[in-house]
């Protein structure tokens, strides 16, 4: 077998006679020729690894988008309501064993309202979890407020402890998902509005799914006529529905059962977030 | 390419480890930092308002 034969010899096709110094050497060569050109960058071989990598990076966006960004967003958005109440407290938050009778306080004051994307409340859901506190803000708007700060306010609706209704949105999912569990909430839970001023601890009463255009649930009185006269103070939820959809919306209303002013301290079902030490 | 990336790196196998490891890195932190926000402006996100 001529040198020039063998080295035609892909590696798998190595020559017969192995054992003679001659085939051993022509192996070798041909084996270091298969891996350059196995080395060799190709079009092909481009176009594969590119696609590959897009993929992955779909892989990681998704994981950013729908599981690491919410947990840090949401963190970050647990941390300003937790600064924010220790700022209106001062540092030193008023201590009171609360009575197991609520003291009636009569008609609840509201705060002044304030300017556009600014923040005015705090929202505590023990149904969302023992920790659960965001701050709210004025306005809707996607990039000012829901996108960025969280839970916004619809300007045109009442403030906490008004008659009327108080009507706030924020997402489902992602952006940090401030209304995420929105359909676990049941018949009897408190939903407590925190201003500079007082608590409002709303109770949730029932649950509607809606076509985004029912502009009528932000009534006074929701879904009736706002000709009618109103008495209730009404809290209203709004979120996506289905989850990661826009077809729907889902709506969640509360109505105030009691207030009490912030020197007498938060209700005791929030008593131990507001106060941790205490 | 990736290959190819490997081949033109300088050094040991451990220092091309390490400075594949710091690329990696790299190319995460921007992405997490701008690439993936802006990526998520673009794109249809749920409406969570009600409007008429």
């Amino acid at each position: 077998m001529s040198d020039s034969a063998a080295s035609d010899l892909g590696p798998g096709e190595a020559p017969e006679e192995s054992g003679d110094p001659q085939g051993m050497l022509t192996r070798r060569a041909a084996l270091r020729r298969a891996r350059a050109k196995r080395q060799r960058v190709t079009f092909v071989g481009v176009v594969g690894e590119l696609l590959i990598t897009a993929g992955v990076l779909v892989f990681l966006f998704l994981g950013w988008q729908l599981w690491l960004n919410d947990l840090i967003v949401g963190e970050q958005h647990r941390e300003e309501a937790a600064e924010l109440a220790e700022t209106w407290n001062s540092g030193n938050v008023p201590i009171h064993e609360q009575p197991a009778v609520p003291i009636d306080y009569g008609v609840p004051i509201v705060s002044a309202k304030v300017g556009d994307a600014q923040q005015f409340a705090i929202m505590y859901v023990p149904r969302f979890g023992s920790d659960y506190q965001r701050t709210v803000w004025e306005g809707v708007s996607e990039s000012k407020v829901l996108d960025t700060k969280g839970i916004g306010r619809y300007p045109e609706t009442q403030l906490p402890g008004e008659v009327g209704n108080f009507a706030v949105a924020a997402h489902r999912t992602t952006y940090g998902k401030p209304f995420s569990d929105i359909g676990e909430l049941r018949v009897g839970d408190k939903i407590i509005i925190r201003t500079q001023d007082a608590y409002y601890t709303y109770v949730f009463r029932n649950m509607e799914y809606v076509w985004p255009s029912a502009i009528d649930v932000l009534n006074p009185l929701p879904r009736v006529p706002d000709t009618m006269e109103v008495t209730d103070r009404i809290l209203t939820m709004t979120s996506c529905n289905p989850r990661f959809s826009r077809a729907e919306r889902i709506i969640a209303y509360s109505v105030l059962e009691s207030w009490q002013p912030a020197e007498a301290g938060p209700p005791a079902e929030i008593a131990a977030l507001v106060n941790p030490e205490g | 390419m990736y290959a190819a990336l490997w081949r033109i790196l300088p050094g040991p196998v451990w220092v091309r480890v390490i400075i594949v490891l710091l690329l990696v890195a790299a190319v995460l932190f921007s992405l997490v930092t701008w690439v993936f926000p802006w990526v998520q402006t673009i794109i249809d996100t749920p409406e969570v308002t009600i409007e008429a």
